[in-house]
C-alpha cells in the first residue's frame, strides 16, 4: 500500500503545495475585492440606513428637520448650511496651513542640514501622531483663551472687510480660531507628501540652475516648485480631505450656527456636517433623527470622496 | 538707477562705436564686443540677493510657526496632565464617582475602565483589519499583473479609501450592525468594526512598500527549488518583510487608538469597566477625554473635598495618557523598523 502511495505521489510532483497555492490565491483576490465590496457597503448601508428620509413619511421628516433647526424645511434646506460651514472651515484651514507646510517642506529638503532633516520628518510624523482629540482639548482649553486678543486686534483694525466684522466673540469659540486647529492638524500631511515630492526633483536640473548663477531661491522657483507642481496640489487636495471629515477638534471648539455666513470672528455663525452629526446624535430620534444625520453624512461621504478621488488621480498622473 | 541708465546707453551707443573702430584700425574689421552688456547691475543683483534672503527667512519662520502649536500641545498636555496622573487614576474606573467628590479610595476616579477598553477594542480592530490588509497588499504585489486594471483600481480605491472621514466610519459600522442586530445597537466589536475600516488602508499601503522592497532574487530563487507560489510567499516573500510589516502595522494602530468620533456612536459610554467586548457599552481613553471634557460639576459650600475643576483635570490626565500610549507605539514602530530592516542593497 504504501509503495503504491509513494510511487503515486512521485508520478506527480506537481501536486504538492497545488491545493495550498489555490486556496491560498483565492484568498489573496477575496481581499483585494473585499476593499471593492467594502467602499460600495459603506455607500449602499448608508443609504439604506437614511432611507427613511426618501420613503418614509415626509410631513415626520420635516417636522424632525424642523426640531433641529427651525428655519430649514427639507433635507437639503438643513444639510445645505452645514456643508457650507464644512466647505469654509476646511477652505481656510488650507490655506493657513499650505504656506507653512511648503515652508517646512522645502525647509526640510532644501535648507536644513542633513541629519537636522530627519529629525524635522520625526517632528512632523509626531505632529501627524497626536489624535485630534488632545488637538480639541488643547483647542478648547489653551488656545481660546490664549488667541482672543489677537482676533480683537484684527476686528478693530481690519474690521472694516466684511469677514472680519467685529465685535470678536469671546471666548472665540469661532470659525477663525477652528480653522488654526484644523491647520495645525493638516499641516503634517500637507508636508510629507509636498516633501517626498521635493526631494526626487531631479539633481541635475537643480545643479544646471545653479551652474547659471541663480541664487537657491531662485533655483527653487525654477527647478523645485515646477517639478513639484501637481505633487502640491495633490498634498492639498489630500489635506483638505482631512479637514472636511474632522469631527472631533471641530464639535469641542466651535459654537455652533447655521448660517450661510463669512463672519469669521463671530460665535454661532456655521457648523460642518462630521460635528454636526457627533452633536445631534446622541439625543436623535431612532426613527427619523438619525436616518437624517446618516443623509448628511453621506453628503459628507460623497464630497471627501470626490476630493480624495481628484487627488489621487492627480498623482497618478504625475507618476507615470 | 543710474547704472541701469548707463548700460541702457551703451547698447545705444553700441552701433557707432562699431562705426567707430574700423576707423581706427582700417586693416581688420574686428567688432568690438561691449562686455559691459552682458554684466548685471550691482542694485539688480542686490534685490536677487535680498529676494533669496527673504524667502530663506520665511521658510524657517514657517518651520518656527509649525513648532509652536507642537510644543504648545505637548507641554500643556504634560503639565496639566501630572496633576492628576497617578496609581489611583489608573486603578479604578468611574463607578461611585458623584460631582467632585473624593472617592472612599481618595481619587477622584479614574481610566482603567477606559484603557481596558481602547485595548480591546484597538485589538479586535487589529483581528479583522491585519489579515485583509495583509492579503490584500500580497494579491497587489504577488498576484495583479503589471497593468492589471482591476488591481490598478484597488490601489486607487485604497489610496481613496484612507480618506475616508473618521465619523462615516463611525456611521458605516453602525449602520451595519443596525441592519444585523436591530437599530441602536451598541458594543465594543461595533467600534472594532469602525476602526478597522481607518486601518486597512494603512496596512494594505505599508505592506505593499515592504513587499516591494523584497529582492526578486529570493523569489526566482525559491521557485527554482521547486517551492510552490503559496509556500514562497508566506516562507520566504513574507518572512523577509515582517519587521516593516510589523511596524507599519503598529504605525496604523497607533493612528486609530485616538479616534474618537466613530466610538461616540459605536462604542458609547461607560461609567464601569466592561470585558465584554460583544456586549454592552464599552469607553476607550478618547471618548473619555471628550465626556470629560463636556461634563460640568458644581461645588456647593459643605461639600469636602469637593474639586470642580476636576472634568478638565481628568480629561489632561487622560489625554496624557493617550498621548503616552502613542508616542511609545510610534517609537516601538521605528525602532523595529530600524533594528529589523531588510537589507536590500548588496
Amino acid at each position: 500500500m504504501s509503495s503504491q502511495e509513494k510511487t503515486a505521489d512521485l508520478s506527480s510532483p506537481k501536486n504538492t503545495g497545488k491545493t495550498g497555492d489555490v486556496v491560498f490565491k483565492t484568498i489573496a483576490y477575496a481581499a483585494g475585492t473585499l476593499i471593492l465590496v467594502t467602499l460600495a457597503a459603506v455607500f449602499l448601508f448608508l443609504l439604506f440606513q437614511a432611507w427613511p428620509l426618501i420613503g418614509g413619511d415626509q410631513s415626520k421628516v420635516t417636522a424632525q428637520i424642523e426640531s433641529f433647526i427651525p428655519a430649514a424645511h427639507n433635507f437639503w434646506q438643513y444639510v445645505g448650511p452645514l456643508a457650507f460651514g464644512t466647505v469654509l472651515v476646511s477652505l481656510l484651514s488650507l490655506i493657513l496651513a499650505f504656506f507653512v507646510s511648503i515652508g517646512i517642506a522645502l525647509f526640510i529638503s532644501h535648507y536644513a542640514p542633513k541629519k537636522l532633516a530627519t529629525g524635522l520628518s520625526y517632528v512632523v510624523d509626531l505632529l501627524a501622531a497626536i489624535p485630534s482629540v488632545i488637538y480639541g482639548l488643547w483647542g478648547g482649553l489653551v488656545l481660546v483663551p490664549a488667541i482672543g486678543p489677537f482676533w480683537n486686534w484684527v476686528a478693530k483694525y481690519l474690521g472694516w472687510t466684511y469677514i472680519f466684522q467685529g465685535p470678536a466673540a469671546d471666548p472665540s469659540r469661532t470659525v477663525a480660531t477652528v480653522a488654526v486647529v484644523l491647520a495645525v492638524m493638516i499641516l503634517p500631511i500637507i508636508t510629507s507628501v509636498s516633501r517626498d515630492i521635493f526631494m526626487q526633483t531631479p539633481r541635475l536640473q537643480q545643479e544646471a540652475a545653479i551652474g547659471l548663477g541663480a541664487t537657491k531661491w531662485e533655483m527653487i522657483k525654477l527647478a523645485v516648485l515646477p517639478f513639484g507642481k501637481s505633487g502640491i496640489i495633490s498634498a492639498s487636495m489630500l489635506g483638505l480631505g482631512r479637514a472636511l471629515g474632522e469631527t472631533m477638534a471641530v464639535l469641542m471648539i466651535l459654537s455652533p450656527g447655521y448660517l450661510y455666513s463669512f463672519k469669521l470672528l463671530q460665535a454661532s455663525q456655521n457648523m460642518t456636517i462630521a460635528a454636526n452629526i457627533a452633536a445631534q446624535y446622541p439625543e436623535a430620534d431612532q426613527q427619523y433623527g438619525v436616518p437624517i444625520l446618516i443623509g448628511t453624512g453621506l453628503v459628507l461621504f460623497v464630497i471627501t470622496f470626490l476630493v480624495n478621488f481628484v487627488a489621487r488621480k492627480i498623482t497618478e498622473k504625475a507618476n507615470v | 538707477m543710474t547704472e541701469e541708465n548707463e548700460n541702457k546707453n551703451t547698447i545705444s551707443v553700441d552701433a557707432t562705436a562699431v562705426k567707430k573702430a574700423p576707423a581706427k584700425k582700417k586693416d581688420k574689421q574686428l567688432p568690438v564686443i561691449d562686455f559691459d552688456r552682458f554684466k548685471t547691475s550691482r542694485s539688480y543683483a542686490a534685490a536677487r540677493k535680498r529676494t533669496d534672503g527673504f524667502m530663506k527667512g520665511l521658510i524657517v519662520l514657517a518651520f518656527v510657526i509649525a513648532c509652536v502649536p507642537l510644543v504648545s500641545v505637548l507641554w500643556s498636555s504634560i503639565a496639566e496632565g501630572v496633576k492628576r496622573l497617578n496609581l489611583n487614576f489608573l486603578s479604578f474606573n468611574m463607578t461611585g464617582v458623584i460631582g467632585g467628590m473624593p472617592t472612599p479610595s481618595g481619587g477622584y476616579g479614574g481610566v482603567l475602565h477606559a484603557i481596558i477598553g481602547t485595548l480591546e477594542i484597538t485589538l479586535g480592530a487589529m483581528v479583522i483589519s491585519v489579515p485583509i490588509g495583509l492579503m490584500c497588499a500580497v494579491y497587489l504585489v504577488e498576484y495583479a499583473a503589471r497593468g492589471n486594471k482591476f488591481a490598478k483600481s484597488i490601489s486607487l480605491l485604497v489610496d481613496v479609501m484612507s480618506g475616508i472621514p473618521s465619523i462615516v466610519a463611525g456611521l458605516f459600522a453602525y449602520s451595519m450592525f443596525a441592519i444585523i442586530g436591530g437599530p441602536g445597537t451598541i458594543n465594543g466589536f461595533e467600534g472594532s468594526v469602525a476602526l478597522s475600516l481607518l486601518m486597512i488602508p494603512t496596512v494594505v499601503k505599508t505592506s505593499e512598500e515592504m513587499l516591494k522592497i523584497v529582492p526578486h532574487d529570493l523569489r526566482e530563487a525559491s521557485y527554482a527549488l521547486g517551492v510552490s507560489k503559496q509556500r514562497t510567499i508566506t516562507k520566504i516573500v513574507l518572512r523577509t518583510a515582517l519587521p516593516g510589516i510589523v511596524s507599519g502595522v503598529i504605525l496604523a494602530i497607533a493612528r486609530v487608538i485616538g479616534e474618537t468620533a466613530p466610538l461616540l456612536m459605536t462604542a458609547g459610554y461607560a461609567t464601569f469597566t466592561n470585558v465584554n467586548l460583544f456586549s454592552g457599552e464599552m469607553t476607550t481613553l478618547p471618548v473619555y477625554v471628550y465626556q470629560q471634557y463636556i461634563l460640568r460639576v458644581t461645588c456647593r459650600p459643605g461639600m469636602d473635598g469637593c474639586v470642580d475643576t476636576i472634568p478638565m483635570e481628568r480629561s489632561w490626565a487622560a489625554a496624557l495618557v493617550l498621548i503616552i500610549i502613542v508616542l511609545v507605539l510610534n517609537l516601538i514602530g521605528r525602532i523595529v523598523a530600524r533594528v529589523f530592516a531588510v537589507k536590500s542593497d548588496r
